[in-house]
């Protein structure tokens, strides 16, 4: 009797001559998301996926990791830890008996019976029991050995699969989710603009749901920001690792440029100016680095850079697509993803990511691109570009700590 | 104008490895650097001296006998006897255990405790669990130099009160309280009600730096820090006067007399103990020396920054080891990293953090403006700190803090 994770994908199935490229992808992303738990043995088959484990390493912990870290691969839809038995009906039996046992645990205590079926299918028509077979023969007998059971074909609580392949039978009950979406680099690179609020990182992880692989760019202007702040963008690049396999971090040195448009831009406009500058140097990495498009955090609306006159204003200097996927949630849903993402916690820590000395009293909530282009006569843009891409740094965080 | 130049500055590589160069450590009020032969006697503890002292054999003799020795030497940098040392994890637990000690042994005698709106957050934060516990605290006023007045002390005695609590010298801005006033009080409060009262001194910034005399200061128990005097961190004392009980904070093995129960910090004990003897020696040589840094110092700032405004007191009532100055206009948070990041280190009043605006209380309490605890740096020496250092610091700090405010007043 062994045990098994079943690995189902979903959109993957539109992608006609694609396939096999993200079906590669996925697999290679499981590779790596497991290779740490004793490397399990990861195969495609019948449309899925099956993950079964080297000798004396499918101890039930063991099973929960691997499916915790599966659960954090962008692809997959859902899992269902499963038994794998020879082609014997008393296998089958003494399968269907561990994985609804384990089941019903699972469940808990409870008053009254818990409604199950019985779902067979039998592929390999060599097996002398039909599908109907199946159906009868396993409930009958879960119903006689497992206290605590009800047969409900019409809306069972557990529905136990029974799959008679080739070369062996398969038996599973439970369908844990996946988190959807596309494998990481299935649809590209780009470059994620994070700061160390709460916005950028979530940003990041829907723009890998989506088959992105991302690299970060960190503007850090210290002495105004701390060496805290960096550490915590850090941790939210180690944090967005764990779901991607691994974020490349370019630190920029910003002081300089934020003390030019400090001393040479009128207050109201800083921000503006300030993240223009942003955008220049972020496109100026991402043709360096030959990623395609940047994405940030921007939401509409919440706060005086992200009205559409800014938003506007800032994304003219840059020729690259500017992916906002957060464009359309509220704070509350940018909340939520971010804690079950990991990164709140860290993205709450109290290090300002920009001192309060640069934020003006008033911002201008409407700037014009006039205003803002006559401000910027009176800046050298070039050379302030050119000093701070020079001036990057390039790390790459370990992923981790496992969630 | 090399001030903060990005580009001059330290790279992100240094800032990951914190190997900066050190040119100036002048931030011994938050720790000290261990001393050499510390180090050495820690280590050597942890090589030799490994075994528990608990253990009836020759290795756990020899460890019981490096404790002792060390308790000798803090008992003698503080004039009390070595059967009144209790080691602790520091000086957070020692005050702890004074403070929610002597409310459990004592709570039938009384539940009113008295301190300061001025002192360390271990006493204010222990204060408030009496207060979850049924007591009453009265929490004194500091004046503008940050000191309390004896006689609001003895006018907030009550028959019921069972505790008092003042550091000996303030961590923020060096006042040195007059605890022998406020001792005197406590005493002739006791013997005019016959009833059990008694005096916590937080000495933990004050030992190593002036002479602190147990037996003659008149308090009942007094807390310590080693890491505040080129000791080990996770290592302090509570020196307990004769005759007095407390209920311990942590239950276990007897240890410390059943004072303190948990296997003995056998290296950080030990080197508490060669703390404490370098201390003798620093002290017993008097504080000329180190208040004529601070001299220079002050001065120093003061010629460079007419307007810096320095706090608290600048007579005999200031420790001879922290200068603490009101620069107007300076964001202090971010002078400390660019100071640091040419190796200078200071502390701040508070960070500069909108998320987070926790101004010192302390600074506050002397009367301060938020603004102004925003843009105060605090300087504080040792006696390992050069002449040379005060002198870089002063040259750094010149166009940093000109630099700074001219950005700022934009």
């Amino acid at each position: 009797m062994d045990r098994v994770v079943l690995v189902r994908y979903g959109e993957l199935g539109l992608k006609g001559k694609n396939r096999p490229f993200f079906e590669q992808k996925l697999m290679d992303h499981m590779r790596r998301a497991t290779a740490e738990l004793g490397r399990p043995w990861i195969r495609k088959t019948y449309g899925r996926f099956f993950v079964t484990f080297r000798e004396g390493q499918a101890d039930p912990g063991r099973l929960d990791q691997v499916i915790g870290r599966l659960q954090r691969v962008f692809g997959i839809v859902g899992l269902s830890p499963a038994v794998r038995v020879p082609l014997d009906l008393d296998a089958i039996y003494r399968a269907a008996e561990r994985v609804v046992t384990e089941h019903l645990a699972v469940l808990g205590r409870r008053d009254g019976e818990v409604p199950f079926k019985v779902r067979g299918h039998r592929a390999n028509k060599q097996f002398p029991h039909t599908s109907m077979d199946l159906n009868r023969l396993v409930g009958a007998y879960l119903l006689r050995q497992v206290p605590g059971l009800k047969v409900d074909v019409h809306r069972p609580e557990i529905e136990v699969a029974v799959e008679v392949r080739e070369d062996a039978a398969y038996c599973y009950s439970r369908d844990l989710p996946g988190p959807g979406g596309l494998p990481v680099g299935s649809s590209g690179r780009a470059l994620l603009l994070l700061s160390g609020g709460i916005d950028s990182p979530v940003a990041g992880w829907m723009g890998l749901k989506r088959g992105l692989d991302l690299d970060a760019v960190h503007f850090h202007s210290f002495p105004f920001t701390s060496e805290r702040s960096l550490e915590k963008v850090e941790d939210l690049c180690r944090v967005l690792a764990t779901w991607s396999g691994g974020v490349t971090l370019h630190v920029v040195h910003f002081t300089e440029v934020q003390r030019a448009i400090q001393q040479a831009g009128p207050p109201e406009l800083g921000i503006t100016l300030m993240r223009r500058m942003m955008v220049r140097i972020a496109e100026r990495i991402a043709r360096r680095e030959k990623l395609l498009a940047l994405v940030t955090g921007e939401s509409l609306g919440q706060v005086a850079s992200q009205t559409l006159e800014s938003i506007g204003v800032i994304e003219a200097v840059t020729a690259l697509p500017v992916l906002r996927p957060l464009i359309g949630l509220d704070k509350a849903e940018i909340v939520r993803l971010a804690e079950r993402i990991g990164t709140l916690d860290i993205s709450n820590r109290p290090y300002e990511d920009c001192c309060a000395l640069f934020v003006p009293r008033h911002p201008s909530t409407r700037p014009r691109s006039q205003a803002v282009e006559a401000a910027e006569a009176a800046l050298d843009v070039e050379a302030l570009v050119q000093g701070a891409v020079e001036r990057t740094e390039t790390l790459r965080p370990e992923p981790g700590p496992p969630a | 104008m090399r001030g903060l130049r990005a580009g001059a500055g330290p790279g992100l590589t240094a800032v990951k490895q914190l190997k900066r160069r050190t040119e100036a450590y002048l931030d011994n009020a938050a720790t000290t650097r261990p001393h050499a032969a510390v180090v050495a006697a820690v280590v050597e503890a942890m090589r030799g001296a490994f075994g528990n002292p608990s253990s009836p054999h020759a290795l756990g003799l020899e460890a019981e006998r490096a404790v002792k020795a060390a308790r000798e030497a803090v008992a003698a940098l503080l004039g009390a006897h070595p059967d009144q040392v209790v080691f602790t994890s520091g000086g957070t637990e020692a005050i702890n255990t004074a403070l929610k000690g002597i409310a459990a042994a004592y709570r039938r005698e009384g539940r009113h405790a008295v301190t300061a709106a001025a002192e360390h957050p271990a006493t204010l934060a222990a204060m408030r669990h009496l207060e979850e516990d049924g007591f009453e605290v009265t929490v004194l006023p500091v004046d503008g130099q940050g000191l309390v007045d004896p006689a609001a002390v003895r006018a907030a005695l009550r028959p019921d009160t069972l505790l008092a609590s003042f550091m000996l010298v303030n961590n923020e801005v060096g006042s040195v309280q007059p605890v022998a006033g406020i001792a005197a009080a406590v005493r002739e409060h006791r013997q005019a009600t016959g009833r059990p009262c008694f005096l916590h001194v937080d000495a933990v910034q004050a030992v190593g730096r002036l002479p602190v005399s147990f037996a003659q200061l008149g308090a009942d128990l007094l807390s310590l820090s080693g890491h505040k005097f080129h000791g080990p961190k996770g290592v302090g004392a509570l020196v307990v006067g004769e005759g007095v009980r407390f209920r311990p904070l942590l239950a276990g093995g007897g240890q410390e007399g059943g004072r303190r129960s948990g296997t003995e910090n056998v290296p950080g004990i030990v080197g508490l103990g060669k703390a404490a003897k370098l201390a003798a020696g620093w002290v017993a040589a008097g504080p000329s020396e180190l208040r004529a840094l601070r001299g220079r110092l002050v001065a120093g700032i003061r010629e460079r920054f007419p307007d810096a405004r320095l706090l608290g007191p600048d007579d005999e009532r200031a420790a001879p080891h922290i200068a603490s100055f009101v620069f107007p206009g300076l964001p202090g948070e971010v002078a400390v990293r660019a100071l640091g990041a040419r190796g200078v280190y200071v502390s701040t009043g508070s960070a500069c953090s909108t998320r987070k605006p926790d101004p010192s209380h302390v600074l506050l309490a002397m009367g301060l403006a938020p603004g102004e605890v925003r843009s105060a740096l605090r300087f504080s020496l040792s006696p390992m700190t050069e002449e040379r250092e005060i002198d870089t610091a002063l040259a750094v700090l010149e166009p940093v803090v000109a630099e700074l405010r001219a950005l700022a007043r934009r």
